[in-house]
């Protein structure tokens, strides 16, 4: 048999995910599509490697210009598959098939696919696909893809050499409008292929609508719409065009659907009169939320993650690595590198990943369940001041546990600018391997206030707060808004397999993406920290004074002289913080002459305030909550920007926004305690005063519209 | 002229038009917000805005600054 590839389509919740995987099992191959995050799955047919399935992003149209709604319009006009399978809600058919509409204008052959035939039939209502199929003109097949119902009749279909052949249905919108868009059609003939120009004709329709036209054509077809609605009455033609497809659908399923749909409130708006209630739907969020913290974060995950970093990776691998290579009798300096230099930094990446899937499990139900998309209704008006979004709640609050899991949780944020956003401000809260460096710091220059930690978290929160705020009126996140319009799905009990399948692409993706950058890191720091030149010779060093890591801190102590502690110790500890930001406590440990000190290091206390003083001590504490994270959490970003420009964009703001409120809080507060004022207070006062200006500048507005005009158009 | 984001939870409207253009209208109109067809304010978010509306089978979400872009008719103001 020949090869054959179809495109699996539908909307949103529309349960395609489940039907995907129901359709190929594990025949998975899961990527990005070229340039952007948004995940490219493909498949093979189980059984039948020939017959390739691609999965489309979740659409409610082709034409809204949403960047998953570009990438599908793309794939199916330049790559058109062989057939389309459109998967449709049957629950809510007549909003599901407004892009089936569409899909006809492609004329591509088609299999429609109503999904959701067990909930129809309990709710008593069948609907008739042998009569819609008739009508349509292609095959029409309900199933239940969480029940695994008629996917052999489905499969049945996709095997038979029919499925390519049937013919599109001509639909047929009413002389008034068949004769614009015949008109259309005759404007930008030239410019697309023959077979796709109904479907170009719809699209170039669209005000605005620009592609492989030239000016003239696009004059034209602004003239053909302007005269439209000039002749009807200011009735704009693409209201009129999505009202016909309205009525098509009404025309193509009355008669097909029998049994009524109750009058009364659905199982959804019932849950919904409590959960999204105006008085309890905060406390239950915040319930929702103490439970995925306390699962993911505080009790299993940490329990996970803890045996996985002290017990698997701390005794079993290197106790059993470390005999194979005694036997073995290999170099002492190659068992250190693969020891402390490549099991470490192995274990470093998969220390992470069990908690990890212990939040995208939960992540994954709240996902399927419905209750994600309620998070977003329940806390958009906080966040989007900040230019992030209401789900943004989640990866901030998992990043107060560990900044990886919740960088990766910003997976869930469909729009991308919010999702950069939260990717670049997550590490700012102050995450678990940071409290031992601010008990450090507490303890040794505060006399162990109690006010500290909170001030970190204070300082965390206005972190992100600040950073939002001045972030949003930057070029790079300014762009044309996207519109907040978004569908609560109906509640549902996810399938176990789908959220299991879920859990496991987002941790291997992460082990994938970023286990590279944190295992090459780590190498690099060890061999940094291990070599060095003792006695003019190059050799494994005995004192960090004599590593390379040492020299590189006096190389670069310089640049944190404005921030009041410039010592090469500084530098070296700010930099082992990157493999892990506990190291910090422990740096200093060896270096102030400690083999071992405990986690929140009271031993080298009295040495660090010495070194430090209190106000070079805070401003050194400040400058490491807030600077870049640590390489793991580096790769995370990396993973979720899938972007070298983006992700350089987020670690040179991190650093940038950490040394500026370094500086700030070191010079200003020096000032103030000594009363010294000099160019360099002048400059810390520069720099208040343009943050200040980028919070209050205006934001431009391309184009001011006025939604209360009538009528007339610009 | 009345504009979605007026009307109080409870009350049913029927839309009368969608301004402006662009990519709001269009997602408006796929999701069947259409003129001439009806749909119910269902409650306003905890914290004052986004307001959930229903349409036939659908439950949608919309802000304020989006809803005011949709015209509508009946219904008592808030």
């Amino acid at each position: 048999m020949n090869k054959q590839r179809f495109a699996l389509v539908g909307n949103p919740n529309s349960g395609k995910t489940t039907l995907f995987n129901a359709l190929t099992g594990s025949n998975q191959f899961i990527g990005n599509w070229p340039g952007v995050t948004v995940e490219k799955k493909s498949g093979h047919l189980i059984g039948h490697p020939e017959v390739e399935i691609l999965d489309l992003p979740g659409l409610y149209s082709l034409a809204a210009n949403s960047l998953e709604e570009i990438i599908a319009s793309k794939e199916l006009t330049q790559n058109p598959p062989d057939a389309i399978i459109n998967i449709v809600d049957g629950t809510n058919l007549e909003r599901n098939l407004y892009m089936t509409t569409q899909l006809f204008d492609l004329g591509i052959p088609l299999i429609l696919v109503i999904n959701m035939a067990d909930e129809l039939r309990q709710e008593g209502i069948s609907i008739d696909a042998d009569k819609l199929s008739e009508r349509i003109g292609y095959p029409v097949v309900a199933i239940s893809a969480l029940k695994g119902e008629n996917i052999d009749k489905l499969t049945e279909h996709l095997l038979s050499p029919e499925i390519t052949q049937n013919h599109p249905l001509k639909t047929d919108y009413g002389a008034d409008i068949e004769a614009v868009i015949a008109q259309a059609s005759g404007i930008i003939k030239p410019s697309f292929p023959e077979s796709q120009l109904r479907y170009w004709s719809f699209r170039s329709l669209e005000p605005g609508f620009k592609q492989n036209l030239d000016q003239a054509q696009q004059l034209e077809l602004q003239l053909l719409q302007e005269d439209y609605e000039s002749s009807h009455d200011g009735d704009d033609l693409e209201s009129t065009i999505a009202g016909l497809r309205y009525d098509k659908i009404d025309q193509l399923v009355s008669g097909t659907i029998h049994g009524s749909r109750k009058g009364e409130l659905s199982f959804s708006d019932r849950v919904d009169q409590i959960v999204t209630n105006r008085w309890l739907a905060l406390p239950i969020f915040v319930l929702v939320m103490v439970i995925v913290y306390g699962i993911s974060i505080t009790t299993l995950g940490t329990y996970l993650t803890d045996w996985t970093n002290e017990v698997l990776f701390g005794e079993i691998v290197p106790g059993f690595v470390s005999s194979l290579l005694e036997k073995m009798s290999v170099a002492e300096w190659l068992q250190s590198l693969i020891l402390d230099g490549i099991v470490a930094g192995v274990g470093a990446v998969l220390g992470f990943v069990p908690q990890m899937l212990v939040l995208f499990f939960m992540l994954a139900f709240l996902e399927a369940s419905g209750y994600m998309a309620r998070i977003a209704f329940i806390m958009d008006r906080a966040f989007r001041k900040w230019g992030l979004s209401g789900k943004s709640f989640i990866p901030l609050l998992v990043g107060s546990g560990c900044s990886v899991p919740g960088i990766m949780a910003s997976r869930t944020i469909e729009e991308e600018s919010d999702r950069r956003m939260t990717v670049i401000l997550t590490s700012f809260i102050p995450c678990g391997a940071k409290l031992p460096v601010i008990a450090l710091f507490a303890g040794a220059i505060a006399g162990d206030a109690l006010w500290v930690a909170p001030a970190a978290y204070f300082l965390g929160i206005a972190a992100v707060i600040l950073s939002g705020l001045i972030l949003k009126k930057t070029p790079r996140f300014k762009g044309e808004p996207s519109p907040f319009v978004m569908e609560l799905p109906p509640y549902r009990l996810p399938g176990l397999k789908t959220v299991l399948r879920s859990t496991w692409e987002r941790g291997w993706s992460f082990i994938k993406k970023a286990g590279t950058i944190i295992l090459l890191s780590s190498i690099v720091i060890w061999a940094l920290l291990r070599f060095g030149i003792e006695n003019g010779s190059l050799a494994t060093v005995e004192v960090l004074e004599n590593s390379f890591m040492a020299r590189l801190g006096s190389l670069i102590s310089w640049m944190f002289r404005p921030l009041g502690w410039d010592s090469w110790q500084a530098a070296v500890a700010t930099i082992t913080g990157l493999v892990a930001k506990e190291n910090v406590v422990n740096t200093f440990g060896i270096l102030f002459g400690y083999a071992e000190v405990s986690e929140s290091g009271t031993e080298i206390w009295a040495n660090v305030a010495q070194h430090f003083g209190v106000l070079g001590g805070f401003s050194f504490l400040i400058f490491n909550l807030l600077c870049i994270p640590c390489f793991a959490a580096i790769g995370a970003i990396k993973r979720e920007m899938n972007n070298a420009g983006w992700t350089w964009f987020a670690l040179i703001y991190q650093s940038v926004f950490a040394y500026a409120v370094s500086f700030v809080f070191y010079q200003i507060s020096n000032w103030a305690l000594t009363q010294q004022f000099g160019f360099i207070t002048i400059l810390a006062i520069l720099v208040v005063l343009g943050t200040i200006y980028f919070l209050v500048r205006p934001e431009k507005q391309k184009e001011v519209r006025n939604p209360h005009r009538n009528g007339v158009r610009a | 002229m009345k504009s979605l984001d007026q009307i109080s939870p409870g009350s049913t409207v029927e839309i009368v038009k969608i301004h402006g253009e662009g990519s709001l209208r269009r997602r408006i109109l796929a999701l069947g917000v259409i003129p001439g067809s009806s749909l119910q304010v269902v409650k306003v978010a905890p914290l004052g805005d986004p307001i959930e509306v229903k349409l036939n089978q659908s439950n949608l979400v919309i802000r304020r600054s989006e809803a005011q872009f949709i015209e509508v008719s009946g219904g008592d103001h808030e």
